[in-house]
């Protein structure tokens, strides 16, 4: 975010972030992006970094023996504002998670808009704001970014590409591949409801319903449960895909199998009936403020405990056990008594969610 | 969630499951196929297998509406939307993905440039038409006698409306002659190759058509029949009704989905289908091929909003890929394993034929739901 704040207080009209809308001058790197960079983004974000004005952000280097973790997220949620959040607070939690179930404890983070023409600057306003405060909860700075705008039809409002970069610790193993047949797995508590709150909002379904999202940054869930049982192989957040197909994933990269207890999965009354009514299944529906942890048996009752004791991880439970199988099938025990496969989702189940 | 749990109930299902394998005679063998793709699902989802005695089995039918939907038919819908930049197809979520000619589906013409929507109704593309007056909106109509009553209904109000933009392409089948036309195949008829004891009928088509139209074939082929609904409690309990009436030598219409299902249906919504539709003489249905007086066209009353007359769409038949064993699985005859491209050519992503097109057909829902089953456990597992 270069230019931010040269522009000098007094001689310009303040952006109209009542009735304002973007127009083309606010990605042509002139005076205009320069106002919107000041006036919100820099305003909104306010820190050392920024406020330097340079085209990227020094930052010291971590701790001796840690290393340096980076993961990026696309957002392009639509409708931009649903319950429970909006693409603003989603963009800063999706990053974050994605860093955190690494095992990295989130540091800094760098925002890229796509900024459509007409798009009211009210409602970018609203949304940085989110953004603002999601990345001041979580104490995980936006210290760098870029603006540009296309024209009208050609985005859909604003999409946030997110950045992140994390320390993590000297010692400290996470990874998909390294689930071993008998481990527990555990999830932080009651699954699809993001994705169903994205869905009841969505013009051509318009249902009414409670169900909100349950975007919310798990760095703090996760440092917590690191602490207390460091012997956890894997964690991950199932968002697109769900559930469902993140074991599928992780089945694959360690090559084992799974075996849940259809009974034990958490889902929420009204999210089983609304997927019910749509004909969804909840475990492929998304998740943002969820994960799934896979540690050995022996502490599995430990780190649930840990786990229920973080306001984030109320409802967690235990849902299965990895199984020794080459074919890396993940399989469930039906609640009505069979058995039966969960495969990878196939085609999509809803789009643009996250 | 209440109404629905009740009919999931895995204690009750236990029961079920002694009761059946305490009425099944071990010394003879059970066969009965579930038409619906429904209940195809219900099956598979619950792992409805695991709990029948090893002598019983089941066979997945053809009731699955975008399975049997032939490559041609939905040829004609892609085929008018790239030619025409100001159609919009308006059609049913499972169409979307089903493979038609040149590589092509409806979801892969949309990348290409064709305006293509899904709705959740007809009454969503009927709204569309009214609310974008420059578009020409086709519905692509899809389904059995379930789905057909609301593309009656948007027909009729399109004509009461007289909204020009608006018009149906027409695809509905029927239930009744798909089930003889497996009763007549030469390996149930003559043959006598595929036992067949009995069949599961139609849940929610049958809230439509009654119970009353599955007397013919209880009595001329002397198969029992029992109607049943979608969720895997009622699948079980028909399944020991089925096993009675073979056990006591009646070939009946039973009915287990009395909370849905009366003798004569939906009359209001019969007339409604009736004043709208006429038979076709013949209709193409992928694995089962031209099955006579098996779907519905638009009267001529109501041909300005038929899709096939107003855009002079032409039918051309297609082949399935040659080594495609869907036909004889839709009949019973053959399991989803015995097919060469099962699993390898054809998955859930890249369906070659019928049954591996949606979630409700036979194939897919092994492939997604029981393909375990062909593999042995390997050593180790724990449980």
């Amino acid at each position: 975010m270069s230019l931010a704040g040269t522009i000098m207080k007094g001689y310009v009209r303040p952006l109209d972030l009542k009735h304002g809308r973007v127009d083309m001058g606010h990605g042509a790197g002139g005076r205009a992006m320069a106002q919107l960079i000041s006036e919100l983004f820099a305003a909104a974000f306010a820190n050392e970094h920024l406020e330097r004005g340079d085209d990227g952000a020094v930052l010291p280097a971590p701790a001796p023996g840690e290393r340096l973790v980076v993961a990026t997220d696309a957002h392009v949620v639509s409708p931009l504002f649903f319950p429970g959040g909006d693409i603003g607070c989603l963009s800063v939690h999706g990053t974050i998670n994605d860093l955190a179930v690494m095992g990295a404890r989130p540091l800094y983070l760098a925002a890229s808009f796509i900024l459509e023409e007409g798009f009211a600057l009210a409602e970018l306003a609203r949304i940085v704001a989110s953004m603002a405060r999601a990345s001041r909860e979580a104490g995980v700075p936006v210290v760098t970014g870029d603006t540009k705008v296309v024209e009208q039809g050609k985005g859909d409002g604003v999409f946030i590409t997110t950045t992140g970069v994390g320390a993590l610790p000297a010692g400290r193993d996470i990874g998909g591949a390294n689930a071993r047949p008998g481990d527990a797995i555990l999830v932080s508590g009651t699954l699809g409801d993001h994705g169903m709150a994205i869905m009841a909002q969505r013009e051509s379904l318009a249902f009414e319903s409670e169900i909100a999202s349950d975007t919310a940054a798990l760095h703090g869930l996760i440092e917590t449960m690191l602490t207390a049982v460091a012997s956890i192989r894997v964690l991950r957040d199932p968002t697109r895909g769900g559930l469902a197909t993140t074991l599928n994933e992780i089945a694959t990269q360690s090559g084992v199998g799974m075996e849940l207890d259809e009974a034990a999965i958490p889902v929420q009354p009204q999210v089983a009936a609304a997927c019910e009514l749509l004909g969804l299944d909840p475990l492929y529906v998304a998740n943002e403020g969820k994960l799934i942890a896979i540690c050995p048996v022996e502490d599995a009752e430990r780190l649930l405990a840990v786990m229920r004791a973080h306001p984030l991880g109320e409802r967690a439970a235990r849902i299965g056990t990895v199984t020794a199988d080459p074919n890396a099938f993940v399989q469930i025990r039906t609640a009505f008594g069979g058995r039966r496969m969960v495969d990878w989702l196939s085609g999509e189940q809803l789009p643009r969610i996250c | 969630m209440k109404y629905v749990d009740e009919f999931r109930d895995g204690a009750l299902a236990a029961k079920l499951a002694t009761a059946i394998a305490r009425e099944a005679d071990p010394g003879r063998r059970y066969a009965f196929m579930e038409f619906c793709g429904g209940h195809t699902h219900a099956i598979s989802r619950y792992g409805i297998t695991d709990l029948l005695p090893a002598n019983v089995r089941m066979i997945h039918g053809p009731g699955c509406p975008v399975c049997v939907l032939p490559i041609g038919r939905i040829d004609m819908a892609i085929r008018l939307a790239l030619a025409r930049p100001d159609v919009t197809i308006c059609t049913y979520g499972d169409c979307l993905r089903v493979p038609a000619s040149d590589g092509l589906s409806l979801l892969k013409a949309k990348a290409c440039g064709a305006d293509i929507r899904m709705v959740y109704s007809a009454a969503d593309a009927l709204a569309f038409a009214q609310k974008m007056p420059e578009r020409e909106v086709v519905f692509f109509a899809i389904g059995f006698e379930t789905t057909t009553p609301p593309t009656a209904l948007v027909l009729r109000q399109a004509q009461a409306l007289q909204l020009a933009n608006f018009s149906v392409l027409c695809n509905h089948v029927l239930t009744p002659s798909a089930i003889l036309t497996i009763l007549e195949s030469p390996e149930v008829r003559e043959l006598g190759t595929v036992p067949l004891d009995g069949f599961i009928g139609p849940a929610h088509v049958s809230t439509i058509i009654g119970s009353r139209p599955y007397a013919y074939f209880a009595e001329e082929y002397r198969k029992p029949v029992v109607i049943a609904g979608f969720e895997p409690l009622d699948v079980m309990q028909a399944i020991r009704m089925l096993i009675r009436l073979v056990n006591e030598g009646r070939a009946e219409v039973e009915n287990e989905f009395t909370r849905a299902v009366t003798a004569d249906g939906n009359l209001k919504a019969q007339a409604l289908v009736s004043e709208v539709f006429e038979l076709r003489r013949s209709f193409e249905w992928r694995g089962l091929r031209d099955v006579p007086y098996s779907a519905l066209r638009i009267r001529a009353p109501f041909a300005a909003w038929d899709a096939e007359a107003k855009f002079g769409l032409e039918f051309v038949s297609v082949p399935d890929n040659r080594a495609c064993e869907c036909g004889a699985i839709l009949r019973g005859v053959k399991m989803p394993t015995n097919c060469k491209l099962f699993g390898t050519v054809c998955t859930p992503e890249n369906p070659m034929g019928s049954c591996m097109v949606s979630s409700e057909g036979a194939c897919a829902a092994h492939y997604n739901y029981g393909r375990f089953r062909d593999v042995p456990v390997a050593a180790g597992t724990v449980s």
